[in-house]
């Protein structure tokens, strides 16, 4: 699970509180979503059964008063899921798919369909450029990574556009 | 109530031979604004461009700039117009190889007729503009594709220009340098106020514009000027 593993990373570098993590986590890697304090603490609870995290609590301590610690088990944890490639997520927006094919069969013009996707691709292809270029280096990662995807996705506008007739005559038959 | 548009492209047709180039292409262009011209190869978004530079003439339609019809100049009257008041960036730089990149970017000042020092001093400032002051003294063929770029956009920018035409600008370079290119261009354009025509097949790069208008078979398909 990502959150544990970077919560697990995050701790890699010296022990912390509940809070201080939620933090830096959120600083990182929570951009439009932040972690909740119930996921920080429900995560932490986790890797402490699994045994990746031990707590070195401090004197008349309530759970945020906790520290956390990682163990050998959990900095072997993340190093084995680093050396984990992720899955690539190779299929096709569904509804977009979707779409295309059942404007073709009712009739409906699906060129428009791709048009107004692709609009919609390059405003925010616009809003992420923008950002990147005003940004950090990790903006510039995030945004990066998100303009290749949405490229990918117009590629594929492109080509559909493209073949819309002999689709349109297959969908038909 | 927005102003009037500074370049206006109405039902074009231009054929080659048999084959239609342009099938009623309606386009237009703000100041200071920049539109992509997307679509694929062969789609006319190029013919676009150059009828709306003045360079083709379009069989019918209307080219409007700044409320001058375009289409209706003689041809030497077009030239200056060009000139004098539009730039060009092309894939490959276009730089002439004899020249170093300094007195290229001063070459239209020259031509214009500026005194020598001036323009060089003006050229000078461009190349630093974009980032590019270490290859003043070089010739084009000793500069990097990229360096190369920002010349010709240098070059392009130096008349102060109303609008700037550029034909896949960052075809010829890879990610990052295309992408260096079109931030320093696009920020430069910006500066001075042009509008800029851009042709790219490249979506991040159209990500630079402010609008796209997508030429397919000769004709535009997304029209979005909402402003």
């Amino acid at each position: 699970m990502t959150v544990g593993h970077a919560l697990l990373g995050l701790l890699e570098a010296g022990p912390r509180h509940g809070y201080d993590l939620k933090r830096s986590y959120d600083e990182r890697f929570g951009h439009d979503r932040p972690l909740h304090y119930g996921q920080v603490y429900s995560t932490l609870a986790r890797l402490l059964k699994n045994g990746l995290v031990e707590v070195e609590s401090e004197p008349g301590a309530g759970p945020e008063r906790k520290k956390y610690a990682i163990t050998d088990a959990g900095v072997s944890d993340v190093g084995a899921w680093l050396a984990q490639p992720e899955k690539p997520e190779p299929y096709l927006q569904s509804t977009l798919y979707t779409k295309v094919v059942l404007a073709l069969l009712t009739g409906h013009d699906a060129a428009d369909v791709l048009d107004t996707q692709r609009a919609e691709h390059l405003r925010l292809m616009r809003d992420l450029t923008r950002r990147r270029d005003g940004g950090d280096l990790a903006d510039q990662l995030i945004c990066d990574h998100a303009l290749f995807h949405l490229e990918a996705d117009l590629r594929w506008l492109e080509v559909t556009a493209a073949r819309i007739e002999q689709l349109a005559a297959q969908v038909r038959a | 109530m927005a102003a009037e548009p500074l370049l206006v492209a109405e039902n074009l047709e231009l054929s080659f031979g048999s084959t239609t180039a342009l099938d009623s292409a309606s386009v237009q262009v703000h100041a200071g604004e920049v539109l992509a011209l997307m679509g694929p190869s062969g789609s006319g978004k190029s013919t676009l461009l150059h009828c709306l530079a003045g360079i083709l003439h379009p069989d019918q339609g209307r080219v409007t700039y700044a409320g001058r019809d375009l289409t209706a100049m003689h041809d030497n009257e077009r030239s200056a117009l060009r000139r004098s008041e539009f730039g060009f960036v092309f894939q490959f730089g276009q730089l002439v190889p004899e020249l170093t990149c300094l007195e290229n970017v001063a070459l239209p000042l020259r031509l214009g007729g500026a005194p020598r020092r001036a323009a060089l001093r003006s050229a000078a400032a461009w190349l630093e503009r974009l980032e590019v002051s270490d290859v003043a003294d070089k010739r084009p063929g000793q500069a990097s594709g990229g360096q190369g770029q920002r010349v010709a956009v240098a070059r392009a920018l130096v008349t102060r220009p109303r609008v700037v035409f550029a034909d896949e600008p960052t075809g010829a370079l890879d990610t990052l340098n295309g992408e260096r290119v079109m931030q320093l261009f696009v920020a430069a354009a910006r500066d001075t106020g042009a509008a800029v025509v851009l042709v790219t097949h490249e979506p991040r790069v159209a990500a630079y514009s402010d609008h796209e208008a997508v030429v397919r078979d000769g004709r535009v398909r997304t029209r979005e000027y909402a402003r």
